[in-house]
């Protein structure tokens, strides 16, 4: 292929840069993450967000465990790390202290439907004014691939090998439907990854959670649905598909609740 | 320095105030209650806040946000709550905060909970067990100072007597000498400059290139060891000629004290070890007092807790015998028939004359 | 579609910058990439991974970094477009 262009440094022609590598508020681009995974892509989107509404400067962040922890050394805010399910907790007590800040927390399914299911409801209850993300992939990715609560119907997990049976297993979770409806829930999306249409819609739904906690309405909601083809026993090129068409197809994607907003 | 009659729980909430605590979380449990009530009632009026959480899990994670942020912050529970708490406090000892956690305990039965752990990995608290309300109320500030001081959880470990009895206290804010600056506590405003903090159990910071465990550990221990040192209070008494030492910590160490004084006017050559904290255990004084007397009684409300601690003190130069026992009332969160002088003075001058196992 | 490559083809508003080092090979962005001007190559980098690299036609969209879990990719747009001959 001769018409291959030499792309291992900025164009010597005039240009303008439209994006750099990473998010400003990201220190390093490297991570341990594997291949095809969602959530750094998540991620990008938070952080850009963060900076979308002039907080960067007076942000602290909330992190569960999962394998997005790995990013807290990474991510140039400051941060308080959690335990697994607790975030929503920390975050309540950072916030009612520091209410100045602008506070999110940032927890996986496991983390935040499986472990910590009341300390998110109870939270959004109390229309506590932080916003919780959710990064979405319907197993417990860290541990290999493993059922959680948000895991759909007939998918094959580690512990579900024959998939998941309704009558065996139980049924979902569809965590963000359930949260929006709450009153102290003033802003509840479900975003996903799974193309770039859906990574920019996703981008403005963390944005509108974020002015949301800014604008003092409530409790702000972004659940964002991720690959996780690892976990999921795919190839990596196929994850998108299958976020979309197996995930999606029970947590669908669009915004579930704008309280008072505009 | 004024003096008023007060409920001990409402004293150390406002002692707690009084030394700066702005944050509390909590979820109701006899005897524990009252402590929360106190907090809903005053820390709003003192510019905090009182969460009512919906669990004991969530109360230990907000008031870990809470000390986070550099706020001097509290939770509580009786030992039952606090066993729901643990894998926070053992995270919370790890991220070094200085968490103040009260046990308004049923009983003392929780002896090993709060000077073992109860939670995962190794890790310890500082325990101060007083023995009425107004050393409650002077344990309280303290435990704010120690828990800066050290960046380290201090646990209060109170019961149902300090909880509902109504003493006379004094409030007045103790002071203390200057503290380091709290620059590890998280406020946002370095976000973005490459230099912004991160708290956490790992021991780690924004720049190290994974987790050191074993770092970590040894510069806990280190911290600990220091601790044991420098923090051990104790209150001893007619120990010199004693031909009985009788050990004993709270409320129960504040009745031992008081038939101790009796049975002296009596003649009877008996002295007393009151540990004021539990960890680090004064273990000095407990070998000084059984060489002087060569006889040592444990008496605790339990089933035999801290006479391992006096044991290991002592080191087999005197026999160590227990006269206490599990005690409460009929509900099981109060006191029982051993707290009462002639019971107390009955198991101790039985150990006098027999040096026998009462339980 | 020999219409659309003729036209993509030869002219590029916009490129990339592509950290090759750093790619582990998912293949995200071949699809998400609207004028279809990234294909992965055939060598691997250091860690064993095939890469995307391309060819004229980039029009600096973004797409193919928004969909990256890797930050692999850094995009330009043209002050003015470049014209590309184009190996039929």
């Amino acid at each position: 292929m001769s018409d291959i262009l030499p792309t291992s440094a900025p164009p010597s022609v005039p240009a303008k840069k439209i994006a750099g590598f990473k998010p400003d508020l990201l220190m390093k681009e490297n991570h341990n993450l594997c291949p095809g995974c969602g959530e750094p892509v998540a991620l990008r989107k938070l952080l850009e967000a963060i900076e979308a509404v002039g907080a960067q400067e007076r942000t602290i962040g909330v992190i569960g465990i999962g394998c997005y922890t790995s990013f807290g050394s990474g991510i140039d805010v400051d941060l308080v790390q959690a335990l697994h399910g607790r975030a929503p907790s920390v975050a309540t007590g950072v916030k009612r202290m520091r209410p100045e800040t602008l506070v999110f927390t940032l927890q996986g399914d496991g983390d935040m439907v499986n472990e910590g299911l009341q300390e998110v409801i109870h939270t959004a209850a109390r229309g506590e004014s932080v916003t919780c993300v959710l990064l979405n992939n319907g197993v417990f990715g860290e541990t290999g691939g493993h059922m959680t609560a948000t895991t759909v119907l007939g998918q094959r997990t580690k512990n579900s090998l024959e998939g998941r049976d309704a009558g065996y297993h139980g049924y979902p979770i569809l965590i963000g439907d359930l949260l929006a409806q709450l009153e102290g829930t003033a802003y509840a999306a479900r975003g996903s990854v799974h193309d770039a249409a859906s990574v920019m819609a996703t981008g403005r739904m963390l944005r509108r959670a974020l002015e949301t906690q800014e604008k003092g309405l409530g409790f702000s909601f972004v659940e964002v649905l991720t690959m996780c083809p690892t976990g999921w026993f795919i190839p990596t090129a196929e994850g998108p598909d299958y976020l979309d068409k197996v995930m999606g197809s029970v947590h669908t994607v669009g915004e579930l609740k704008r309280k008072a907003h505009d | 320095m004024t003096r008023r009659l007060m409920e001990g729980s409402e004293a150390m909430a406002e002692a707690a105030i009084a030394a700066g605590c702005r944050f509390f979380a909590g979820y109701p449990m006899t005897p524990f209650t009252e402590l929360l009530e106190g907090f809903a009632k005053r820390l709003p009026e003192s510019g905090g806040a009182c969460i009512n959480a919906e669990s004991e899990l969530e109360a230990v994670g907000m008031a870990w946000g809470a000390v986070a942020t550099g706020a001097r912050a509290a939770t509580g529970s009786t030992g039952q709550g606090l066993s729901l708490m643990q894998e926070s406090f053992s995270e919370i000892t790890r991220a070094e905060l200085p968490l103040v956690i009260f046990n308004m305990a049923r009983g003392q039965g929780d002896y090993y909970q709060s000077t073992r752990g109860g939670g995962h990995g190794d890790y310890r608290h500082i325990v101060l067990a007083p023995a009425d309300a107004q050393e409650a109320v002077e344990l309280t500030q303290l435990a704010f100072d120690l828990a800066d001081r050290w960046r380290n959880p201090v646990l209060i470990y109170g019961d149902y007597l300090i909880a509902h009895a109504n003493e006379s206290v004094d409030i007045t804010p103790r002071t203390y000498p200057p503290l380091p600056p709290k620059d590890w506590a998280v406020d946002g405003t370095l976000g973005g400059s490459g230099e912004s903090r991160t708290v956490n159990p790992l021991g780690v910071d924004k720049k190290s290139l994974g987790i050191d465990p074993e770092g970590l550990w040894n510069r806990l221990q280190e911290k600990h060891e220091r601790i044991e040192c420098e923090e051990v209070r104790v209150e001893t008494g007619f120990t010199e000629d004693a031909e009985l030492v009788v050990v004993a910590f709270g409320s129960v160490g504040r009745f031992v004290r008081h038939v101790v004084r009796e049975m002296r006017a009596d003649g009877l050559k008996v002295g007393f070890v009151r540990p004021i904290t539990l960890w680090p255990f004064p273990s000095e004084a407990v070998a000084a007092a059984a060489h002087a007397a060569g006889r040592v009684a444990v008496l605790e409300q339990n089933a035999g807790q801290m006479i391992d601690d006096v044991r290991l003190a002592v080191l087999g130069a005197a026999p160590v015998v227990a006269i206490g026992g599990i005690s409460t009332d009929r509900s099981g969160f109060g006191v029982g028939d051993l707290l009462n002088p002639a019971a107390v003075r009955g198991r101790i001058e039985g150990a006098l004359s027999t040096g026998g196992n009462f339980r | 579609m020999g219409d659309v490559n003729d036209m993509a083809g030869t002219t590029s508003r916009g490129t990339v910058t592509i950290e090759t080092e750093r790619c582990k090979g998912c293949e995200l962005c071949i699809p998400a990439c609207p004028p279809d001007v990234l294909s992965m190559s055939t060598e691997v980098n250091e860690i064993g991974f095939r890469y995307p690299e391309l060819r004229p036609g980039c029009t600096g969209c973004s797409a193919c970094l928004l969909v990256c879990p890797d930050f692999v990719f850094e995009v330009y747009r043209y002050e003015t477009p470049q014209q590309y001959e184009v190996t039929p």
